[in-house]
């Protein structure tokens, strides 16, 4: 252990500063720990009931005490996804703007707005979504799908009423636009200004720069980014608690209601007892080792493309 | 630099500037008045009357330059006195500073490259740039640092990209050392090679002229003997402006000197001199540039 060694030969309050550190260190991996564990334990009555298959059961009939995690599953990798799937480029192309091509004054002001959203309380979305949003998607937006080519798509199919994965969907990709806006606003900032001025020198026009050497440079972190804001989307609850619709099946069309696992761990959580505590429980170990494997693969992802094996030159 | 030394750099200079070359690149001041009767060969840029701000700060006024055809022009001058603030305006690199602004005309094969109807982005293409830092771009392979610019274009024909690739590596005296790992790991790579890569890179877009901002200042003695090697070559073909701090390399390879200087802190740098570079190291019409020069001061 380099850090033992180092904390015996220091002097005095290095050693205490050293000390110190690794102690707030670990005591996130000791929360962490923490946390799984009493998951873990308090789930237990469901895993033994109903083992390995909970994770690909869809039945979800607490009447008839069947308990599957697969639609609420199902139902966070989609919405999660669509939700990427909208925020992802949008947030992009505004961090691109902000970099690139905005004026100091609107620069500081969209920014300003950029930080705002991120500051809305995630329940007030979620009233947003259900009053304001899915009325205009009803009227406006889901006829015009419907009636394009677009519309024999079965995940277009169905009749909209208010609460749907769609609109969920919508919501979460607003509610994860700043996260993939600011983090990528500052990855694109870090790009050195020799590498445009070295392509625009080629007779690049902005935006050639901008595609052929910024986003290539930053491409690691607004990959990060991007998965940054995947992680938020399938963790989000309260605004998809209301307007998901809550109803666990696995649905094809995106018109349709479903359930995410922390949507059906809030919406259930104020009248669960006995099995079914424990059943939201392990839902909620699951959901707490997706969000994990979300982030641990953004790592690997990125520190893969930045060791780039095909060898770019290390400038 | 002691004066046998000068007197070594001024036969060179000498010696390489060409005698049939009317002397038609005066001073500074000259130059522009002289201008109607020298047809014999039109200079490839003629900067008349430039001033430059950065917001309300005048980095430079009024500097007028004829920059000669297939010559190599170098630019001199202590630190922070316009030189690169003045190579930037010919390619309108300065651009991208958001509160910079030229006033005077720069004019490229008689064109005004501040024209209104101008693109900026023609004009790049026409003028090269190789900056001080080495910059390639590092996710790509060598290959595709070199044919970065010609991608841009729209031209995707593979033999031709091939053959781009290897000419230009060869006039940037690079292709020996890479051409085992043209597709692959750039990543070994020393700063000089990379350099020569940037060369290359900008060579590929066939430009009429290069712009080179102290492109050997941040290299080792071998690898900027290899670019002023490459350099010797690239007159033949393209008019070359160079900013540099090393005497003897603009001595040696320049056949024009501008000398850039600020009298006065405060003021905005001018043109002080220009004259042929065996005339501006042996006998500068100024005595400021006579300093500079024997390394009096800068
Ligand atoms: N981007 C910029 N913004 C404001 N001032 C600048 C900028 N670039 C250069 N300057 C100023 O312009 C003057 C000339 O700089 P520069 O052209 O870099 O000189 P040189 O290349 O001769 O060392 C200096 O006073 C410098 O501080
Ligand atoms: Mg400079």
């Amino acid at each position: 252990m380099n850090l033992l060694k180092r904390i015996r030969r220091g002097h005095t309050s290095d050693t205490i500063f050293a000390f110190v550190a690794l102690l707030f260190g670990l005591s996130i991996v000791v929360i962490m720990g923490g946390i799984i564990f009493q998951l873990w334990l308090q789930s237990s009555v469901a895993r033994s009931e109903f083992g390995w298959s909970f994770l690909w059961s869809a039945a979800y009939r607490p009447g008839e005490n069947e308990y599957g995690a697969l639609t609420f599953i199902y139902g966070t990798l989609v919405t999660a996804f669509l939700a990427i799937l909208l925020a992802g480029p949008v947030g992009v192309g505004i961090a691109a703007y902000l970099v690139e091509i905005a004026p100091d004054r609107v620069n500081r002001i969209l920014g300003f707005v950029v930080e705002l959203l991120a500051a809305i309380p995630s329940i007030v979305y979620g009233l947003w979504g259900f009053f304001v949003l899915a009325p205009f998607l009803r009227d406006y937006v889901v006829p015009v799908i419907q009636a394009s080519p677009l519309g024999w798509l079965p995940i277009f199919g169905g009749t909209f009423f208010g609460p749907t994965v769609f609109t969920a969907s919508i919501v979460l990709a607003v509610m994860i636009l700043p996260t993939v806006a600011a983090v990528s606003r500052d990855v694109i900032r870090a790009v050195p200004q020799d590498q445009r001025e070295g392509m625009l020198a080629l007779g690049a026009t902005r935006w050639e720069m901008f595609r052929q050497a910024v986003l290539p440079y930053a491409g690691s972190g607004v990959l990060g980014a991007i998965i940054l804001g995947l992680g938020r989307a399938a963790g989000e609850t309260m605004a998809v608690t209301f307007i998901i619709g809550n109803s666990p099946r696995l649905f094809d069309s995106l018109f349709d209601q479903g359930a995410t696992l922390a949507s059906i761990i809030a919406g259930q959580f104020p009248e669960a007892g006995g099995i079914l505590l424990s059943v939201l429980i392990e839902l909620g170990l699951v959901l707490f080792i997706i969000t994990i494997l979300i982030n641990i693969s953004a790592r690997l992802i990125v520190s893969l493309i930045s060791r780039s094996p095909r060898g770019g030159i290390r400038a | 630099m002691d004066s046998d030394n000068i007197t070594r750099e001024k036969e060179l200079a000498r010696g390489r500037s060409d005698e049939q070359e009317p002397r038609r690149l005066r001073t500074a001041q000259g130059s522009t008045a002289n201008r109607a009767s020298e047809t014999r060969t039109e200079p490839a840029v003629t900067v008349e009357n430039l001033d430059m701000y950065y917001g309300s700060f005048k980095a430079l006024q009024d500097v007028n330059m004829l920059i000669g055809r297939n010559r190599v022009t170098a630019l001199i001058g202590p630190s922070g006195c316009g030189k690169s603030t003045f190579i930037r305006s010919i390619n309108r690199m300065h651009e991208i500073v958001p509160k910079a602004r030229v006033e005077g005309k720069v004019l490229l094969d008689g064109e005004d490259v501040y024209a209104s109807d101008v693109d900026p982005v023609r004009v790049r293409r026409k003028v090269g740039m190789v900056f001080q830092k080495p910059n390639p771009f590092p996710t790509m392979s060598i290959y595709d640092n070199v044919v970065a610019g010609i991608k841009l274009g729209g031209n995707h024909k593979k033999s031709e990209l091939d053959e781009v690739v290897e000419r230009t590596l060869r006039q940037a005296a690079l292709w020996d050392e890479v051409k085992d790992k043209l597709k692959q790991g750039g990543t070994s790579l020393s700063g000089g090679q990379q350099q020569r890569l940037c060369i290359a890179r900008t060579l590929a877009i066939e430009p009429e002229v290069i712009l080179m901002d102290e492109p050997a200042s941040a290299l080792d003695p071998v690898s900027t003997q290899k670019i002023e090697d490459a350099m010797e070559d690239l007159k033949k073909k393209y008019t070359v402006v160079i900013v540099t701090h090393n005497m003897q390399q603009a001595a040696r390879i320049s056949d024009y000197t501008g000398f850039f200087f600020i009298e006065n802190m405060g003021d905005p740098g001018r043109l002080w001199e220009f004259d042929e570079t065996s005339k501006m190291f042996s006998n500068p019409n100024r005595k400021e540039t006579e300093d500079y020069v024997t390394g009096r001061f800068g």
